[in-house]
């Protein structure tokens, strides 16, 4: 079971190989997915991490670590590395997520499909958030993670991933269905989203503080229940601004206070994240075995 | 050996640009009568070097050379391709050939992008 040293030299390993950055055309979103792609052989190394503070419990943090990679134009795949802490109990390692992502048409529309199908062998003590179903609520994350530890989630989860781009906007709705492979329901939810650069045009010198830099916008996320308890009552549902700042070398810094507007959602979740993209990484690690002439 | 594989790949490359052309030549008529708004504008080619760098460089090279499968840009016929078809090909991309699509990027950056590539038309 990897520790977090393991995390860290992991990454410093990732780092160290010789590749070009890249910036990565995601949205500024945590939650929510657009039809956007991982570049063919790039791969983004990110965190992504929540915290808050239940009405009745200790302030958590939950942490994910996220290998992306563009195995094909169509095709990306992606692994998370999911961790947590917990006001006195310490740091624990939950789990892991493998989802892959397929974009089924070659062209772009209107609106964009993408399907998504993930594996995620975590536990219950999980906190990172990627997504919100079922009656996920402020209740999970009051309850102490060594009792949460117990319950075991191996589950299957698809998305429809629908995006569109207009006139410098992006706009994706994402509908979530999860199976625990053991007994549980499906379960449902939903994750929605709108962004904007601050700047459409492109400045003529590299920049770090300006405004095409900054994209802003909100998402909202939520539970839709089970199949045979399926509607809002009862559920989380969350509105959270985002903001994104992208460095002129591609490193770029996200932060999104979310605020739940149900009686059974978490109060306040503040998420923050940074990723990093290596460009063209499949041709440097077939370099560092073969020499310099084998991308020609 | 090397020469059955020249012939071979030459073989193949004729069918596919019997097929379907170059990408640019896949455009539609549609798409190519767009005009560049920015064709003229010399603080857009520096902004399109600049994304060109960040964008296209890792597969086209940083002076638009070409590496494996990424073609040259830096060719007559880029230079000469109606400014709306380049528009075209950074929107839609060739995601089953590995060119990504761009249409993330908004409608000026992508012209900005066209007025570099056709700088020296």
């Amino acid at each position: 079971m990897p520790r977090r040293t393991d995390f860290h030299a992991l990454v410093l390993i990732l780092l160290s190989l010789p590749g070009t950055a890249a910036w990565a055309g995601e949205g500024p979103f945590f939650i929510t997915y657009t039809h956007q792609m991982e570049e063919p052989g790039n791969l983004e190394l990110a965190t992504k991490n929540a915290t808050g503070r239940p009405a009745e419990g200790s302030r958590w943090l939950g942490s994910a670590l996220e290998l992306e990679y563009g195995a094909r134009g169509w095709w990306t795949t992606e692994i998370y590395l999911d961790g947590e802490a917990t006001g006195g109990s310490g740091v624990l390692f939950n789990g892991y997520r493998w989802e892959n992502r397929f974009r089924p048409l070659a062209r772009e529309h209107w609106i964009n499909p993408v399907l998504y199908i993930e594996f995620e062998n975590i536990n219950g003590a999980d906190r990172t958030l990627l997504e919100v179903v079922n009656h996920d609520g402020e209740e999970d994350l009051a309850t102490a993670p060594g009792e949460a530890r117990a319950e075991k989630q191996r589950e299957l989860e698809a998305k429809l991933i629908l995006g569109s781009h207009w006139r410098g906007w992006t706009i994706a709705e994402n509908f979530i269905a999860e199976k625990n492979l053991r007994h549980e329901p499906y379960e449902f939810g939903y994750a929605m989203g709108i962004s904007r650069p601050l700047a459409l045009e492109a400045r003529p010198d590299r920049c770090n503080l300006c405004a095409e830099n900054f994209q802003v916008g909100v998402e909202m996320y939520g539970g839709l229940g089970t199949h045979d308890e399926f509607g809002l009552r009862g559920t989380s549902h969350y509105v959270a601004p985002v903001v994104a700042w992208t460095l002129a070398n591609g490193t770029m810094f996200r932060v999104s206070p979310g605020f739940g507007v149900t009686s059974a959602s978490a109060g306040f979740v503040m998420r923050f994240g940074v990723s990093y993209e290596v460009a063209q990484f499949s041709r440097a690690v077939r370099n560092l075995f073969r020499g310099p002439g084998a991308s020609q | 050996m090397t020469a059955s594989r020249i012939l071979l790949g030459a073989v193949i490359a004729a069918a596919i640009w019997g097929k379907g052309g170059s990408l640019v030549q896949q455009a539609p008529a549609s798409a190519s009568a767009h005009r560049n708004p920015m064709a003229e504008d010399t603080s857009a080619k520096m902004a399109g070097g600049k994304l060109y760098a960040r964008e296209c460089a890792s597969c086209h090279g940083a002076m638009g050379e070409g590496s494996g499968k990424a073609p040259p840009l830096a060719r007559p016929d880029i230079r000469r391709a109606a400014p709306g078809s380049l528009f075209w090909v950074l929107r839609n991309g060739a995601l089953r050939h590995g060119m990504p699509s761009f249409a993330h990027l908004p409608e000026a950056q992508r012209w900005q992008i066209v007025t570099f590539l056709q700088k020296d038309k």
